[in-house]
């Protein structure tokens, strides 16, 4: 007996698959409905209507919103306390994310180049581990290790350097009691909190970087100091991008850091929370958070133009 | 003649791995030189030796007379021509070329006229502005050859050139390399699995087997006079006789290799045997025979019949063909 050159189908997965085969599309249309739903109504959706109120305004004796379209809270955006909200998010966001990719560059090289086997695994698992821990629990311990009576203190005081401490904390706009109270801390905190969203994508981007293009570059005269600036950051720099947007958005957006550790300077996050809660105003506060956005964008299209994703 | 390159009793060793394991080697300046062996032979190691990027662990290695076992890459006057090319992708082809005199230093003008003239000898005039993505197999290749020639290396190092080109290229390349290299008189030293591209490129090669040099001659003396079994079953596909064999059709008791095209099909021989398989080849028809246990294969050329598979024939040659290689 021959076989047939066309197996039955046996059930309703074959005639599923059979079906998908025959129209391509329809497996996409319903791999891609859900997500699309949910990213255009539900994620694009609340995203537009935030936009939509600030443009809203607030009156000023009845609290009430005013359902017309006016520039007025942008306005106030510009005032001085709270134009000194925007300026001190946008420093610190930039200086956690410098911060982060400075410490971050040699640890993703070391991953991406050189760890093997269980250092890979070793190495991941020192990345994550962090990131499985409460974020509250994270930031109350940074609290305690920055405090006067902190590890940090009780070491300065051991090994006579409480003078260095001392006087990081005489510098202007840099003042506290302790660590923990000035922004050294806020800063010290939003690092390590946000390090690893740095490391990550900065090992990926590393990784995709083959060997003999390091060999290359040697073998072209280069020292190890040119084939780093013109070979290993210009290819790695899609993944710093990605990294930088990581760090600086959530730095920007960020409210409980800045309320726990430091000097209690309010930052955008804490505005938009203080705004939209006790003081009940929804338009300042979509105002605030909108701004994050501007500027993740004008930064997005400043890399774009400076070549960030020409490797890609 | 001016030893460009030599490798005095080199070894380099990984751990228990012996890559590269006491070579001696002299490559003459101004030739073309090719290492010749199966994968993990220590041919590529050997050339990287050259380039720097692996340290001997023992012997010396010396290019131009001067000892560079601790000298880094960068400080060689010697450029390679990688396996995958390794072109940067963010840089255009014009600054992939000049990428070498501009880590020396090498002012922006100067640098890309110079790079111009290279892409000019790579027939790449118009390449200049394009990324290396946008370029076929075959361009890429001429960019990392432009690219190695631009900073004027004393010796020039390719780590199997046209691994990754069709045949048609190949062979084009082939003939295009051997011109360059003339026309430049420079020292060039490639490494090739490719017995045909090694015999007919080189004017020297050295055949490599488990990291120690196996032969070192002209293409002619290695083809026509394989000093051992390997060298003649990897380099002429030749038939090795055992040494009662090679007494079966009249010569001493020894190993000898024997030609495919040289052996004839007859009627009658001192050796006969089963056809055992046939391939096509073209110009000709492969015959293997079942001698006795030894399999031995013979070139029957195109026009001429071929016997049928499970057939019983003959073998005939002329007694000056057999090459003889020792009892051991």
């Amino acid at each position: 007996m021959t076989a047939s050159a066309i197996f039955p189908a046996k059930g309703p997965a074959d005639r599923l698959t059979a079906l998908f085969w025959r129209h391509p599309r329809v497996l996409l249309a319903l791999l891609l409905t859900p997500p699309l739903l949910w990213l255009g109504v539900v994620y694009l959706g609340s995203l537009a209507a935030l936009l939509l109120q600030s443009f809203y305004s607030i009156d000023e004796f009845s609290g009430v919103v005013k359902e017309e379209f006016t520039l007025k809270t942008y306005g106030e955006l510009l005032r001085p306390s709270n134009f000194d909200i925007l300026v001190r998010t946008v420093i610190m966001a930039a200086l956690v994310t410098l911060a982060c990719a400075i410490l971050a560059f040699p640890i993703a090289y070391y991953a991406a180049r050189y760890a093997k086997g269980h250092w890979k695994a070793a190495f991941y698992l020192g990345v994550m581990l962090p990131l499985w821990s409460s974020y509250l629990v994270k930031v109350y311990a940074w609290k305690l290790i920055l405090a006067k009576e902190g590890i940090i203190g009780w070491a300065a005081e051991r090994t006579q350097t409480s003078w260095l401490i001392d006087g990081l904390l005489t510098i202007p706009g840099l003042e506290g009691s302790s660590l923990s109270t000035s922004p050294i801390g806020t800063f010290a905190v939003f690092v390590y909190i946000w390090l690893p969203y740095m490391i990550l994508p900065m090992q990926a981007a590393l990784e995709r970087v083959p060997n003999s293009m390091l060999e290359a570059s040697a073998d072209l005269g280069a020292t190890r100091a040119q084939t780093l600036r013109t070979v290993i950051l210009p290819l790695a720099l899609p993944g710093v991008i990605a990294g930088s947007i990581f760090t600086f958005s959530l730095t920007l957006g960020d409210y409980i850091i800045p309320q726990i550790i430091g000097n209690s300077a309010n930052f955008i996050g804490m505005a938009v929370y203080q705004l939209q809660g006790t003081a009940g105003n929804i338009p300042l506060a979509a105002a605030f958070a909108v701004v994050p956005i501007g500027i993740m964008l004008v930064y997005l299209g400043l890399a774009r133009r400076m070549g960030a994703f020409d490797a890609l | 003649m001016t030893a460009a390159v030599e490798f005095l009793n080199v070894s380099r060793h990984f751990g228990q791995v012996k890559a590269v394991d006491g070579v001696d080697l002299t490559i003459a300046e101004g030739s073309f030189f090719a290492m010749l062996g199966p994968s993990g032979s220590g041919k590529t190691t050997c050339l990287r030796l050259i380039s720097g990027f692996e340290k001997p662990t023992g012997g010396a290695l010396r290019i131009f007379g001067e000892d560079v076992s601790n000298t880094p890459p960068h400080l060689r006057n010697v450029n390679t021509v990688f396996q995958d090319y390794a072109l940067f992708p963010h840089l255009n082809v014009r600054d992939n070329v000049a990428y070498g005199l501009m880590v020396k230093g090498m002012g922006r003008a100067a640098r890309h006229s110079r790079a111009e003239d290279m892409l000019a000898l790579v027939h790449l005039d118009a390449y200049g502005d394009r990324k290396p993505a946008q370029l076929s197999g075959g361009q890429r290749q001429r960019v990392a050859l432009a690219r190695a020639l631009v900073n004027e290396p004393r010796v020039l190092l390719l780590d199997e050139p046209l691994g990754a080109l069709d045949l048609k290229l190949r062979e084009a390349m082939q003939d295009e390399l051997k011109a360059l290299q003339k026309r430049l008189g420079l020292t060039f030293v490639f490494v090739t699995h490719d017995q045909h591209e090694a015999l007919s490129m080189a004017d020297s090669l050295a055949v490599f087997n488990e990291g120690k040099i196996a032969q070192i001659g002209t293409p002619q003396d290695i083809y026509d006079r394989p000093a051992t079994r390997f060298v003649a079953d990897f380099v002429g596909s030749s038939n090795v006789l055992p040494p009662d064999l090679t007494r079966a059709m009249g010569g001493p008791a020894e190993w000898a290799s024997l030609r495919p095209e040289v052996t004839r099909l007859a009627a009658t021989g001192p050796l006969a045997g089963q056809v055992k398989a046939l391939r096509y080849l073209g110009s000709g028809t492969r015959v293997v025979i079942d001698a006795n246990g030894t399999e031995i294969a013979a070139m029957v050329p195109a026009g001429q019949p071929v016997p049928a598979e499970g057939t019983t024939t003959a073998i005939a040659f002329d007694p000056g063909a057999l090459h003889l290689m020792g009892t051991a």
